[in-house]
């Protein structure tokens, strides 16, 4: 129990998975992945907290309160921020996809050789 | 490998996974009790050294401010990189606008007041309370993008055409490399903080923390506005009835 952030990170991570494996859609795929990466978050914040501390931020306290890690933090930011436009750039080939082939079915889309005359039959 | 193949993998390959987690999980410190030094050691000097009240600030463009640089600019890059992939040779002429109801039209004004002065705030007191560039640009962007819900699709693009938002873009990213260079003319090293540092907890203070958080203040908010514009551009240049 007393890992339960833990738990709940390896839960969100094996959920992403399955959401990935299982998705019909580019889109909820590239939603999935972000579910992946939120675990990221749990276990980054998790690592660095510590009972009872406040906030690594001495404005109104005395320097020297027991504060939680601030580095798993500033890593954390820097995980958002990495996060936010790495899932723009996968919206942004899903539309360029969905240009090109009409759809964004990924078993529609699995051939990834030369695909021009394949097409045409379609 | 059809649907029913990768849910096989999957199903094979999660519980292994899970084990190794209740393996990883059983090792590591309980939860709440933090051990490493690093953290404690910034926590108890970071007010004395950098006169920043907000500890992740201070690491984040102060202590690791070359790393932000680098986080910064993978921003650039993928920003870049959606210009790239959405942009068509020719743009053709816009098929669809969209127009606000009366009632959004008279609550956005009152909305963008108070979160563009959110913003700013934000940006300008990174280094000591919460916040920071990357937070208080990703505020104002979202205040231009109320804009875009009072004015529709023709009006926004008029007022806010992307090159505009490219050259902000360019410039605060510019600035941080910039601010980095200035420190190793004056002497020191590469984004060495070697500006005053002033009264901790006063907005004028921290040396180069306030300068690198305008900078990549602007570089978000313009990043995410060049972001919307161009999923805007992509969505109004199709027919309505495709969509």
């Amino acid at each position: 129990m007393i890992q339960l952030p833990y738990w709940i990170a390896a839960w969100l991570l094996l959920m992403g998975l399955y959401g990935m494996v299982t998705s019909r859609n580019w889109l909820h795929m590239v939603i999935c992945l972000t579910v992946v990466q939120s675990s990221t978050y749990m276990v980054l914040l998790s690592v660095g907290y510590r009972t009872d501390a406040g906030p690594p931020i001495f404005n109104e306290v005395p320097v020297g309160t027991p504060a939680v890690d601030p580095v798993v933090q500033t890593l954390c930011l820097t995980d958002i921020v990495v996060g936010a436009t790495t899932t723009a750039l996968l919206l942004a080939i899903a539309v360029q996809v969905f240009r090109q082939r009409g759809t964004l079915d990924p078993a529609a889309l699995r051939p990834m050789r030369n695909s021009g005359p394949q097409q045409q039959q379609e | 490998m059809n649907a029913l193949g990768r849910s096989c993998c999957f199903w094979l390959s999660a519980p292994v996974l899970g084990a190794l987690f209740l393996w990883a999980i059983q090792g590591l410190p309980a939860f709440g009790d933090y051990q490493g030094p690093y953290g404690d050691v910034l926590n108890a000097v970071g007010v004395g050294e950098r006169h920043t009240t907000d500890i992740p600030t201070a690491i984040n463009f102060d202590y690791r401010g070359f790393d932000t640089m680098g986080e910064e600019y993978i921003l650039f890059a993928s920003v870049a990189g959606v210009a790239l992939l959405l942009r068509r040779a020719e743009q053709p002429p816009a098929l669809r606008d969209t127009k606000a109801s009366e009632g959004v039209r008279w609550v956005t004004p009152a909305l963008l007041a108070t979160t563009l002065v959110f913003g700013v705030y934000v940006v300008l007191h990174g280094a000591i309370s919460p916040g920071g560039g990357f937070q208080g640009g990703v505020v104002l962007a979202t205040a231009l993008i109320l804009v875009y819900f009072a004015t529709g699709y023709r009006q926004f693009m008029g007022l806010a055409p992307a090159h505009r938002w490219e050259a902000i873009d360019a410039l605060g990213a510019g600035s941080y490399a910039m601010i980095g260079l200035a420190m190793l003319c004056a002497g020191g090293k590469f984004l060495e903080n070697l500006l005053p540092l002033g009264t901790a907890g006063k907005l004028l203070s921290a040396g180069t923390v306030p300068l690198i958080s305008i900078a990549v203040g602007c570089e978000v908010m313009a990043g995410f506005v060049v972001l919307f514009v161009e999923f805007l551009k992509a969505l109004h240049d199709v027919p309505e009835e495709q969509s």
